[in-house]
């Protein structure tokens, strides 16, 4: 693991959350180099949304410390984020307003100049082909094309951090296509990215840095090595 | 810790035993300061002696859903789930409290205002105070997250608490009620008023004073201890499943 | 860093706004709501002239209550179904201006109804609403309404009994406005001075109302 203190840009220690008195998240350690690319995986209820959300400030941990970009969650969250993206399930979106008046609006709230964020939509919709559907409402939109979207909403305030939460989910093969070229151009861009999924097929390259969660607990932390990994994946599963 | 143990029922502090007889003993000794000591009163007769628990079971509402409040500006400021639970039993206190105030309020006014009931700014103010806290219940029923419960909770029980502050002072906001008032002038419209002789004050004042403390912090006590069961019963069963 | 509060409370409130306009899904539910609400009533109340004067400000702040329970539960509806919500508490911005943004979108349109109300009960009651006293007597008793009714549907749109919760939570704590909205209209109406003090404590719960709605807003919006 090439997790060099210094460049650190996520640290995660001791992280838990408990439901009432179900626990979700347990004794949850890792950390993440600026730009590196996490893959988490894990099966439906193991834990993933709720790491997303805590990582994304959303929900506040019952103990242990998160870190993001040297600044502590959940006392200073409103410096965290203005840091992070998050591409969550649902896309979170208004669906009567147009493609560019969400953005605009997002915009507002994120702080930025108005003739910016113009500028950046207009990029932003090109690069995730909805150029031509910009003034079109939302609710005419189908689901692939919210998800592009909402991929644009998240990294419209250039965040350092990107997390998506299943963001394949529902998508067919052009749309995922598409949004794996736009994952790439985020990684070149020196975005920190982690993406959750419980399907194996979307594994990244071999070499990659990838994160199992069973049961709330890290079951594995490490490269990407294809068929050790399914291996250990299925242990984890059973 | 074995599922058994862990379910097996604390024993029962001290503090609360003591309270517990004296919450038993206070009420046989008012009941019968306030239906033998007390004399019967000229005008009213022996309904008037209802009077030694209408007024004292609305100030031990007023203490219940007083210490609501204070529960849930705790369990704001601290997260605590200790705190939530206060203000939960300090919620089903303060309504059983009120009910009996508004029972007795009414089986009282049929021989002296000639009527069970009637849409008096006063009555009408503590019919929706016990509204509000049986919202509180109910809301609360609704809401599964814990954390997400402690929070709105405490919330509505600090606005619920304005129901309870209207209720205390619309006498003095909304003059034209019936409602007499015994300790300090009361309205000109009020109907039924009797004279506070030494012997009303004192039954009264032991009365009052025992609905005021003793017996909703007992009641409240407790009602916590119950929830405490009731917790760690789910946890043994959550784990009985888990296992 | 973080987004200053002004334009926070505008984006918000002007989103609303703008989408409103679009689908007028709101605004028309609220406005036939209101209209069937007061023909229901001088039917149900057989409202002639004399009864009138006693009834009209009850029907009057009863129609405004139901059709901002209509209002809030949809308003509150659409940001949390499709996580909206999220995506504003992710933006770094403060909880407070959140609500005020919501809820200045929320007053907006229970005005709007009111504008609607006030001639349209002039002219079938026969009795004159359109009194500078009384329109200020409804902005404040809509803005307190407003305000804890914000809060309320915020919470309870996150329940199981969603809809069904609202009118149960928020009838008895909007009780003082209630009271003292119907108290003071009564009293413009007849022409009795003590309207003044009526409205002056409906200015008073409202402001109190507002100041504990803001504290206490990021505890109903954060787990």
């Amino acid at each position: 693991m090439a997790n060099n203190r210094k460049d650190a840009i996520i640290e995660v220690e001791g992280l838990s959350k408990v439901f009432g008195i179900l626990p979700a998240l347990q004794e949850v350690d890792f950390t993440l180099a600026r730009g590196e690319f996490a893959l988490l995986l894990g099966a439906n209820g193991s834990g993933k949304s709720t790491l997303l959300r805590l990582l994304s400030g959303l929900s506040k941990p019952s103990a242990g410390s998160v870190r993001i970009g040297g600044w502590e969650l959940p006392g200073e969250a409103m410096a965290i984020r203005a840091q992070i993206g998050l591409v969550a399930h649902r896309p979170l979106l208004y669906d009567n307003l147009t493609a560019r008046e969400n953005l605009a609006f997002f915009g507002r709230l994120y702080g930025i100049d108005r003739a910016e964020c113009e500028g950046r939509s207009r990029d932003l919709l090109r690069q995730v082909g909805l150029w031509r559907r910009a003034d079109t409402l939302v609710r005419t939109f189908s689901r692939g094309m919210k998800q592009r979207l909402s991929i644009a909403r998240a990294i419209l305030h250039r965040p350092d951090v990107l997390l998506l939460d299943e963001p394949f989910s529902g998508l067919d093969q052009t749309a995922a296509e598409s949004l794996d070229q736009l994952l790439a151009t985020a990684r070149q861009e020196g975005r920190t990215i982690i993406l959750s999924t419980h399907q194996l097929e979307r594994a990244p390259p071999t070499g990659e840095r990838a994160l199992i969660l069973s049961r709330g607990r890290i079951a594995y932390d490490g490269a990407f090595e294809t068929s050790e990994l399914a291996e250990m994946y299925r242990a984890a599963e059973a | 810790m074995t599922l058994a143990t862990e379910f097996e029922a604390r024993p029962m502090p001290r503090l609360l035993r003591i309270l517990t007889i004296l919450t038993v003993l206070g009420f046989a000794g008012t009941l019968v300061l306030g239906l033998v000591a007390a004399g019967t009163d000229i005008q009213q007769g022996a309904v008037q002696r209802l009077f030694y628990i209408h007024m004292p079971s609305f100030f031990g509402a007023f203490t219940a859903f007083g210490l609501t409040l204070l529960g849930g500006i705790m369990a704001l400021a601290h997260k605590n789930e200790k705190w939530d639970k206060i203000a939960l039993a300090g919620v089903e206190v303060g309504l059983a409290f009120a009910l009996i105030n508004l029972l007795t309020g009414s089986i009282w006014a049929r021989p002296i205002w000639n009527t069970w009931w009637t849409w008096d700014p006063r009555l009408t103010s503590a019919a929706v105070m016990c509204l509000t806290y049986a919202a509180y219940l109910m809301l609360r029923a609704g809401i599964e997250d814990a954390d997400r419960r402690r929070n709105f909770m405490s919330v509505y029980g600090i606005f619920a608490f304005v129901t309870v502050l209207i209720t205390l002072f619309i006498i003095r906001i909304v003059p034209e009620t019936i409602h007499p008032v015994i300790v300090g002038a009361s309205p000109q419209n009020a109907q039924g008023s009797f004279e506070a002789t030494s012997g009303v004050v004192m039954a009264l004042v032991p009365s009052l004073l025992l609905w005021l403390t003793v017996m909703p912090i007992t009641l409240m006590w407790h009602r916590y201890r119950l929830e405490e069961r009731l917790e760690s019963l789910n946890r043994v069963k959550l784990k009985a499943l888990s296992d | 860093m973080k987004t200053p509060v002004f334009e926070t409370v505008l984006a918000i409130a002007s989103k609303d706004l703008r989408a409103e306009l679009r689908s007028r899904e709101l605004l028309s539910l609220m406005a036939i709501f209101a209209l069937l609400s007061i023909l229901v009533f001088s039917f149900a109340l057989e409202l002639d002239r004399l009864a009138r004067e006693e009834a009209v400000s009850g029907v009057l702040w009863v129609t405004l209550i139901f059709a901002s329970l209509l209002g809030l539960n949809r308003s509150l509806a659409q940001e949390y179904d499709q996580g909206n919500l999220d995506a504003l508490l992710l933006a770094p911005v403060s909880r407070s201006a959140i609500f005020v943004g919501k809820f200045l979108g929320n007053a907006l349109f229970t005005w709007l109804v009111g504008v609607l109300l006030l001639p349209l009960m002039t002219a079938l009651y026969g009795m004159n609403l359109l009194d500078g006293r009384l329109i200020l007597t409804a902005l404040a008793g809509i803005f307190g309404l407003c305000a804890i009714g914000t809060l309320l549907a915020t919470m309870t749109v996150q329940t199981r009994a969603r809809e069904a919760l609202l009118p149960i939570a928020m009838l008895p704590v909007a009780l003082p406005f209630l009271l003292t909205a119907v108290r003071a209209t009564t009293g413009i109406l007849t022409g009795a001075a003590e309207w003044q003090v009526w409205f002056q404590l409906l200015l008073g719960i409202a402001v109190i109302y507002l100041v504990l709605c803001l504290l206490l807003y990021g505890y109903v919006v954060e787990e």
